[in-house]
């Protein structure tokens, strides 16, 4: 059942938000073992909370757009009082002493936060088997990996024990383990969601967003967490966009491009598998049949993407990630002097991809190499927005595959960084730019695993790139990715 | 073995970022951190001395907001989240005395 239907019978009174909830949680009982999406299943909340909606809808009061449906929220997402790990082992125990702005938009929203999903410590991977607490499973094949960062997220959606989930998306932690699971994830443009509790990775990066079966449901989700949030700086000072009403617009006279470095087009990246390929130029076809104008659109500087990333992220993290010493919370490993202690507190807290990101970062940053690499970084980033604004002259969309491949093996890419790095290197150009990007099913490769197709447009773009998505949703409905 | 990062560095860039590696995390890091910037090369080589750097996605401005009293975080709540606080404040190892 979709988010927005649950959330119909409740508001309508004709299923009880607590029983939708124990569904769910018998879901979750017989097959998470297996799959590993929760870290925390927060069963004690979410029947507080159910029981709540259901006293609204009997009282005659809306509990909202979201009223009854159960949520699962990545677990760098704060919720007070309840454990809040990102998958680390420094910050294991530590209970927030507030609610991430997220949290507090879909409580009042009648969602039901259901659990903590499992990630990458900090956010930083692309299967989840740099957890601290064990790898998530794909729930398409328990031998392959979900994904990363947010694989718990988008297990938890793909298995069915919640119809949403939170994530978040800092060089394509959502859209990678959505491609991977089969299911739908966005990255909205940033600053339309608030980072207010989102635990910091790379904060010109990171944003919060949604994964869900269908577009509709992400749009509803979208419209619930996004808007204008005083709490974070860095929020776009406009209400969410308005998705749910322009999902049927269609992309008749639409112009929409094909990202040739990213499509198997000459001069661009290698290691795009042709299966990938096949299927996004499928659905790029799809489109010119239902009336959109296609082109081939160079972005030459995407290639250059995943370096800047790998520079610009790293450093970013190697600084945030300087607050967990072992003082105010977290992981203290005693010593005799506070700066012993600081050092033997990190070293036991951080696991290898974390310290070896901070390492890079602190490197990149540091005297003798700052010009040469985080300087440089900076400036190819502006690059890739040249290149991007000069692309949306000439189309409204463009299209990429979101993963280079279908899921992989567990190992199969942990020996060597970058083997897992270039996972990242069709999502990363538009957290680098700043744009939202939306990933969606669209049929299975050569293993008969899901393949996403990524749909990315300029900043605010989310009404164009979910009507976009739509059509896709609809051909794909209608067995035209097989 | 690339040269593009050298064990002594490592053992610096370690010192610098806090963290205590064991010989066989510098030599893997070593090696690990000397392909991720060897991938970096493509970037390092690019002439881009007219390009301004971007170091954010919004243009963005300060923000302000009204000088007014507000409730925040209760203080024991947070203290409550220390390894170690007295008297209302967090407690930690000797500090002074250690070298910079």
């Amino acid at each position: 059942m979709s988010a927005l239907d649950t959330a119909a019978a409740v508001r309508a009174g004709e299923r009880s938000a607590v029983d939708i909830l124990d569904e769910h949680l018998a879901r979750i009982a017989r097959r998470d073992g297996e799959i590993h999406a929760f870290n925390l299943v927060t069963e004690g909340l979410a029947r507080s909370q159910a029981e709540s909606v259901d006293a609204a809808v009997a009282e005659g009061r809306d509990p909202g757009p979201l009223a009854g449906v159960p949520v699962a929220v990545k677990d760098n997402t704060c919720t007070r009082g309840i454990p809040t790990t990102c998958s680390s082992r420094i910050l294991e125990g530590w209970l927030p002493p507030y609610d991430a702005t997220v949290i507090e938009r879909l409580g009042s929203a009648g969602a039901i936060i259901i659990g903590k999903t499992n990630l990458d410590e900090f956010a930083m991977g692309s299967s989840t088997e740099n957890s601290a607490f064990g790898p998530s499973r794909n729930p398409h094949d328990v031998t392959k990996v979900p994904g990363g960062s947010s694989g718990g997220s988008a297990a938890a959606v793909a298995a069915g024990f919640a119809p949403l989930a939170i994530g978040s998306d800092t060089g394509g932690s959502v859209r990678q383990p959505a491609s991977l699971c089969g299911v739908v994830g966005v990255k909205p443009t940033y600053g339309v969601v608030s980072r207010y509790g989102l635990v910091a990775f790379a904060s010109s990066l990171d944003q919060i967003g949604p994964f869900a079966t269908s577009i509709a449901d992400a749009a509803v989700l979208l419209e619930v967490i996004g808007g204008h949030d005083p709490r974070d700086s860095t929020s776009i000072p406009e209400p969410a966009p308005s998705l749910l009403d322009v999902l049927g617009r269609g992309v008749d006279g639409m112009r929409v491009g094909v990202i040739t470095e990213l499509a198997g087009g000459p001069g661009g990246v290698e290691g795009i598998a042709p299966d990938v390929v096949a299927r996004t130029r499928q659905a790029v076809a799809a489109l010119e049949a239902a009336g959109a104008r296609v082109s081939e659109i160079s972005v030459p500087s995407a290639i250059l993407g995943l370096s800047a990333y790998y520079l610009i992220a790293p450093a970013e993290a190697s600084s945030n990630l300087s607050r967990y010493d072992g003082v105010r919370y977290g992981l203290r490993v005693d010593a005799p002097t506070t700066g012993e202690m600081n050092i033997a507190s990190r070293s036991a807290g951080f696991g290898d991809e974390v310290k070896r990101r901070i390492m890079l970062g602190t490197y990149a940053l540091s005297a003798g190499y700052y010009d040469a690499f985080y300087g440089k970084a900076l400036k190819v980033r502006t690059l890739i927005m040249r290149d991007f604004a000069a692309a949306y002259e000439q189309v409204d969309v463009l299209v990429s595959p979101t993963s280079p491949t279908t899921a992989f093996g567990f190992g199969d890419k942990t020996a060597d960084p970058m083997a897992m790095y270039v996972n990242d290197v069709c999502t990363i150009p538009s957290n680098l730019s700043g744009h939202p990007a939306i990933s969606i099913p669209f049929g299975v490769g050569d293993d008969g695993m899901p393949i996403g197709v990524q749909i990315l447009g300029p900043a605010q773009s989310e009404p164009t790139i979910f009507t976009v998505a739509t059509v896709l949703e609809d051909v794909a409905a209608k067995g035209g990715a097989q | 073995m690339s040269d593009r990062i050298t064990r002594d560095e490592v053992v610096h860039v370690a010192r610098l970022a806090r963290l205590e590696l064991g010989p066989d995390e510098i030599d893997a890091f070593t090696e690990q951190l000397a392909r991720v910037l060897e991938h970096a090369a493509d970037i390092e080589s690019l002439d881009v001395d007219d390009v301004p750097p971007t170091s954010h996605p919004l243009p963005l401005v300060n923000v302000f907001r009204t000088d007014e009293v507000r409730a925040s975080i209760d203080r024991r709540e947070v203290l409550a989240q220390a390894p170690w606080a007295e008297s209302d404040m967090f407690r930690v190892p000797p500090v002074l005395g250690e070298e910079p």
